[in-house]
């Protein structure tokens, strides 16, 4: 058996197998290990891919046997390859990172389920970036879906268990829009296959349903990208769950959502529907600027750290949209880079707010007031990753923030607006990171509060190696600046 | 007759608008798990429409060389899936209710919103 | 006549679609969504899908039924109705209006219904009926597409049902809670139909055949509508039947927890793992043809195992949700 040319669908079974042994386990700390060595195996499987990916170009997999399009097919180029290094990759730190934490908040007797939803997340959303195949990405969605809700839930906060509910009605509700959008291009094109519909699509791109499908799975992807106006499900769900799982939920499920848009707008609607070029442009340009301006906003008043940083995530989507909606190469590799690099920052932040809640039990800004002094090592962490996320030069922020200005100036007038309003959005980002550091270092610890030390070593340990990263990526740009170009280069290849 | 023959997605339309009403417009959690799953089902009906050919019949041979006209298997393939994909979500969602009801004493979702703005 | 009768049918689920969502009683909603469902199955079947309709009338009018209803009994049977609240509300309609108003408006381009030369009808479809015989050698085109062809979607599909298990397992709690009750507590607490003789009598006298149809339906998929998951609905409906006739106590007793949860892990590794036997093999993940000499043969060998797999793991998910409810309502 040759191993390489299996890699692709070894991505996606090795955290899906396990699951079911994981649900089985019943010795304390025995699942969270399970589910940490599978999910370091699969960030290993993820490097491997991506080397030959790099270096052998992109790779199909037939699966069963059967070619594609009659059969179901894996591809994986240079963008997925990227997306699956931030899945396996944000999963393997968060789970190695957050055992302390999660035993605290989820306890023994459900760890078993929990860890298996865990590792049905990261199948779920390795499944939805490998697969090349439309169907069969709704049913990947689905997996990473249902196992979110599952993980959410697990938090120990019964507003926890509202915020699943709504995160639930309205998940299901993006992901059958995406349905109804496969079915009328189903309809329309014969075929399911991601490649052979872009094919096929050219001859019927002037008819009425298939300009109705593009409408329902841009929105459907919209809604569980946590899109502005879109987004509402978002905060919540991110403030209530588990703070590990946050931490990973945070740095890529709404990616995997942006990914499949990005893709399908881009490779299958863009070069053959009539005037899609302006429609994208004209729907999400506005959107954007709203999205980054607002969250910002919004995230400067919020005393909740969890919700503040949920708030950021919608300004940061924006970013990412925005790049996507200028069609540039420039501003597509700015909008690529920055979905790597703000899952960098934000498990970081995210991190380093669980460590806080560990010791002092909440996560409202009042509460932490002093926590500075006492929790050195956390809040320096916490700085760091918030100056990636200003985008501060020498970080990771600051190369995607770079692309999409240039992108922005290149443009022509409305850039310059537009680059004005990426300015400003940042400059929020300073007001609201600020508002953490001076009550951290600069208010004294409130009557009667409980003792804070530093957090456990192995905690720090991989939040310290995250908030490096983000100094690292923002120095050697080569692996993801390499990627990221290939992938915007492959996208609009025969769009633009 | 020519009238009728897109009767089918006009009502897959309908259904979907229905659905789509109760769950965002109800406030009972219960009824707007009710109201996605009509949603879901408008979805089904709409795939299994467009596997229709006049005169064919299901897709089973009844003879060993498999001669005969059927309708396409496979929209039909997908919804079976789509079918236990909606029944999953409905579990799930159920669950959630419960475990509200447990910890708030109601499933109307206006309640729970003041409930949680007092604390 | 069939067109007329069609028709007639999809009016009446619009109407009852409208009933379902205006009843403020939700026991007459979940009721109606039941009829919801067999009207949409009689349509499936109108329209040649004999597998889907046989699926949706299980699962739609069977097993959601009987989740709703258990939902039911640990939470409210009825809306509660505000001043001025039945009302219809604005932002909602509109939203609800410009979406199906967008779809209608798509359909008029749409290939009219049973148009033989619809692009649907054109591309990978007659691929399948074509090649089924010689490829698969299987009289039942859906399950070699459901087994075979599309297999990596019924393995997802097999994923969904397990993480939906292990979810509500998760949410609902593992375990009782309970202290140790009497017997005659228990029969007390009961909300089931033992003390009724007719139901249990007939019930229970019914339960074995409806284990016997599920094992038909479970192998004999290959040649008439069945497989999997509609088997492994049915005998989760007859385990069901019997714990509502004798109590949910004895209806575990029958099958107990630590087997349930076995049952839903195994399936899901089942059939997993015949995908890594193929690769092993030196076939591709879920290429079942290497399974044996002749290709055709390992692939009836692959679907017979795949096909096990997921009833194992549907009947058993399916039980683990109804305990998980039941066991609340005990409380």
């Amino acid at each position: 058996m040759n191993l390489d040319a299996h890699l692709p669908i070894l991505q996606i079974i090795v955290p899906l197998m396990t699951a079911p042994v994981v649900s089985l386990l019943r010795v304390p700390s025995l699942p969270w290990a399970a589910a940490t060595v599978t999910s370091g195996l699969a960030f290993a499987v993820a490097v491997t891919l991506t080397g030959q990916v790099l270096a052998g170009g992109p790779m199909s997999y037939a699966l069963g046997g059967w070619v594609p399009p009659y059969g179901i097919e894996l591809y994986v180029d240079h963008f997925s390859a990227l997306l699956l290094l931030i899945i396996t990759g944000a999963s393997t730190v968060a789970l190695a990172f957050g055992k302390a934490s999660l035993d605290q908040e989820v306890g023994h007797e459900r760890a078993p389920m929990f860890y298996a939803a865990w590792l049905l997340v990261v199948a779920g959303l390795c499944g939805i970036v490998a697969t090349g195949d439309a169907f069969n990405l709704f049913v990947f969605l689905e997996i990473s879906s249902l196992a979110t809700y599952v993980l959410i839930a697990s938090a120990p906060d019964r507003r926890a268990l509202m915020a699943t509910f709504r995160y639930l009605i309205l998940g299901t509700v993006g992901a059958t829009f995406y349905l109804i959008g496969v079915g009328l291009i189903y309809m329309m094109t014969g075929t399911l296959n991601l490649a052979d519909m872009t094919d096929r699509i050219a001859e019927v791109g002037e008819l009425r349903p298939v300009l109705v499908a593009a409408g329902f799975i841009t929105v459907g992807l919209a809604l569980k990208a946590a899109m502005f106006p879109l987004h509402a499900w978002m905060p919540n769900a991110y403030t209530f769950a588990p703070h590990a799982a946050t931490a990973f939920l945070a740095a890529c499920s709404t990616k995997a959502a942006i990914y499949v848009l990005i893709r399908f707008d881009l490779t299958v609607f863009l070069p053959h529907l009539s005037d899609h070029a302006e429609q994208v442009s004209g729907f999400f340009i506005p959107l954007a600027v709203l999205a980054f301006l607002i969250g910002s906003a919004v995230a400067v008043f919020e005393r909740n750290l969890k919700r503040m940083l949920g708030y950021s995530s919608v300004a940061q989507i924006g970013y990412i949209l925005l790049g996507l909606a200028l069609l540039s190469p420039l501003a597509l590799t700015g909008a690529i880079v920055h979905l790597f690099n703000h899952a960098l920052m934000k498990s970081a932040l995210f991190m380093a707010v669980a460590c806080l809640a560990f010791r002092a039990g909440s996560v409202q800004l009042p509460d932490l007031a002093g926590c500075g002094r006492a929790m050195p090592l956390t809040m320096g962490a916490f700085v760091l990753a918030g100056l990636s996320m200003i985008g501060v030069p020498l970080t990771a922020g600051f190369v995607s923030k770079w692309y999409l200005i240039l992108a922005c100036l290149e443009y022509g007038p409305l850039g310059y607006v537009l680059a004005g309003g990426i300015l400003v959005s940042s400059l929020l980002a300073v007001a609201y990171v600020w508002k953490v550091v001076e009550a951290a270092y600069f208010q004294p610890r409130p009557e009667g509060a409980r003792e804070l030390r530093e957090a456990p070593p192995a905690m720090l340990a991989v939040l310290w190696l995250v908030a490096l990263g983000n100094v690292w990526f923002g120095i050697d740009t080569d692996l993801t600046l390499g990627l990221a170009e290939q992938a915007a280069a492959t996208l609009l290849g025969d769009g633009s | 007759m020519e009238f009728l023959a897109l009767y089918n997605y006009w009502v897959f339309a309908v259904l979907l608008l229905i659905g789509l009403y109760a769950v965002v417009a109800k406030v009972n959690l219960v009824k707007r798990l009710i109201g996605l799953s009509i949603f879901q089902g408008a979805v089904f009906l709409l795939y299994i429409s467009m596997d229709k050919v006049e005169g064919g019949t299901a897709p089973i041979f009844q003879t060993a060389d498999g001669a005969g006209v059927f309708s396409n298997p496979l929209p039909q393939v997908l919804i079976l899936t789509a079918i236990v994909v909606g029944i999953a979500t409905t579990a799930l969602g159920l669950a959630v209710v419960v475990r509200i009801r447990e910890e708030y004493g109601t499933v109307e979702e206006d309640v729970i919103e003041d409930m949680d703005a007092d604390s | 006549m069939t067109l007329v009768f069609g028709v007639f049918l999809l009016t009446l689920l619009v109407i009852v679609a409208v009933a379902i969502v205006r009843s403020t009683n939700l026991f007459a909603a979940v009721m109606l969504s039941g009829i919801f469902s067999l009207l949409m199955a009689v349509n499936f079947f109108l329209l040649d899908a004999a597998d889907v309709a046989l699926t949706e009338a299980a699962v739609g009018a069977g097993v959601a039924t009987v989740l709703f209803l258990s939902a039911l009994a640990l939470t409210a049977e009825h809306e509660q109705v505000r001043p001025g609240g039945a009302a219809l509300q604005w932002l909602p309609l509109v939203v609800a209006f410009a979406t199906g108003g967008l779809l209608i408006y798509a359909t008029f381009q749409n290939p009219v219904i049973g148009d033989p030369n619809a692009p649907v009808h054109q591309h990978v479809a007659p691929w399948y009926l074509e090649n089924t015989p010689e490829l698969i050698d299987i009289p039942n085109v859906v399950t070699a597409v459901l087994g075979s062809f599309r297999g990596f979607d019924t393995l997802g599909e097999v994923f969904v049902v397990f993480t939906a298990g292990i979810g509500v397992l998760s949410i609902l709690g593992l375990r009782h809670t309970l202290v140790e009750m009497t017997s005659a507590e228990i029969d007390a607490r009961q909300r089931s139909l033992r003390h009724h003789l007719i139901p249990r009598v007939v019930g229970r006298g019914m339960v074995p055949f409806i284990l016997l149809f599920a094992l038909y339906v479970q192998f004999h998929g290959e040649y008439s509508p069945g497989g999997g998951f509609q088997a492994g609905a049915i005998a989760a409906a007859a385990i069901i039947l019997y714990s509502l006739l004798e109590g949910d106590d004895r209806g575990r007793a029958l099958v107990p927890e630590w087997l349930l949860q076995i049952m839903v892990a195994s399936g899901a590794l089942l059939f997993g793992g015949v995908g890594v036997v193929c690769m092993l093999l030196g076939g591709s993940f879920l290429d079942y043809s290497v399974l044996a000499e002749v290709p055709s043969e390992g692939q009836h060998l692959g679907l017979l195992l795949i096909e096990l797999g997921v009833g194992i793991t549907v009947s058993g998910v399916l039980l683990t949700v109804f305990h998980a409810f039941a066991r609340r309502a005990s409380r």
